[in-house]
């Protein structure tokens, strides 16, 4: 299944969970943000979540500045 | 030195720090020490996917200071208003520092989508620290619009020139009801100090500390302008003349009298 991650096309297990997918990528989820398709998804979403082809998912963390 | 007060929050450093730019996060971490700041600016980036990097919430301790998210990157007030949401659901308190900078080279505040966007965030319950043009006509704008401060530049970001706004700053500390932060071109202890000194409530400094040889040290100083400041403040500065005033008597010279 073909999602666009952080701007880029992606491939993944097909309707795939929100929390598998950051397992797999390594990502704690106490530390990232997850927008789906426009929407900010709060961490109690996350294992609710079933991805789907062509969403739009972007996942941001704070990193330094000022 | 006397309390700052933001939106009902009580802080005993007027003294705030950016994170960003530091050759290490134990760089980073002894100039917040050394600083004695309480409040931190953060900003929120994809992540590298292919080489996910620390969270900075991993490193900096939450029950000492306060996470300030800004809008850093953000081109319209839709981008400010997305990335402030976005900070919010990361669990952070719902304090923004609002930043609309949509030129790459000077990056300085948009004006109209800045007051656009922090209308939309008071709305939905923020409590925003809007960076602005040191215009005091905007300044009151946000004011009426709910913002918890305002922040006007000293110079461009990241340029240490100082306090090339003195005019308008004092203008804007003059008529505002609401914490004035000098935030963006302090590059010495002297300019936070001398912001102070004009009744600024607190200044941020980055880049003045994070693009130094020694961090803490350079923290440590601007702790101590920025301390001095308002002391003068509060302490009233005496009045500038034209014309020289004795400090000595004007009597008893060892000369004969004509």
């Amino acid at each position: 299944m073909d999602i666009q991650l952080n701007g880029k096309a992606f491939q993944t297990d097909p309707e795939i969970r929100l929390n598998l997918l950051l397992e797999s990528l390594k990502l704690d989820p106490q530390q990232v943000v997850v927008e789906l398709n426009g929407s900010v998804l709060t961490i109690d979403q996350f294992s609710a979540t079933t991805l789907a082809h062509g969403d739009i998912v972007e996942i941001v963390q704070f990193v330094g500045g000022g | 030195m006397d309390e700052l007060v933001i939106a009902g929050r009580s802080f005993r450093s007027r003294l705030m720090i950016g994170t960003g730019k530091f050759s290490s996060n134990q760089a980073m971490l002894a100039a917040m020490v050394a600083s004695e700041c309480e409040i931190v600016t953060v900003a929120l980036r994809r992540v590298d996917i292919n080489n996910p990097q620390d969270s900075m919430l991993n490193h900096i301790d939450r029950d000492k200071y306060l996470l300030l998210p800004n809008t850093s990157g953000a081109r319209d007030a839709e981008e400010a208003v997305r990335l402030a949401r976005l900070a919010r659901a990361a669990g952070c308190e719902p304090w923004v520092k609002l930043e609309v900078t949509p030129d790459p080279y000077y990056l300085l505040p948009d004006p109209v989508e800045t007051l656009k966007a922090a209308k939309i965030l008071v709305k939905e319950g923020f409590i925003v620290l809007p960076y602005m043009p040191a215009d005091p006509v905007l300044a009151r704008h946000l004011e009426e619009a709910g913002t918890a401060t305002v922040m006007p530049l000293g110079a461009p970001i990241g340029t240490n020139r100082g306090l090339r706004t003195r005019d308008h700053l004092a203008i804007i500390i003059e008529q505002a009801n609401i914490p004035v932060v000098v935030d963006a071109g302090l590059g010495a202890p002297s300019h936070a100090a001398e912001a102070m000194e004009m009744g600024a409530d607190a200044v941020l400094v980055n880049t003045a500390l994070a693009d130094t040889p020694n961090p803490p040290a350079m923290a440590a100083a601007f702790a101590k302008g920025v301390e001095a400041g308002r002391e003068a403040f509060l302490a009233g500065l005496g009045k500038q003349r034209h014309q020289a005033q004795a400090s000595s008597p004007l009597t008893g010279f060892l000369r004969h009298d004509v």
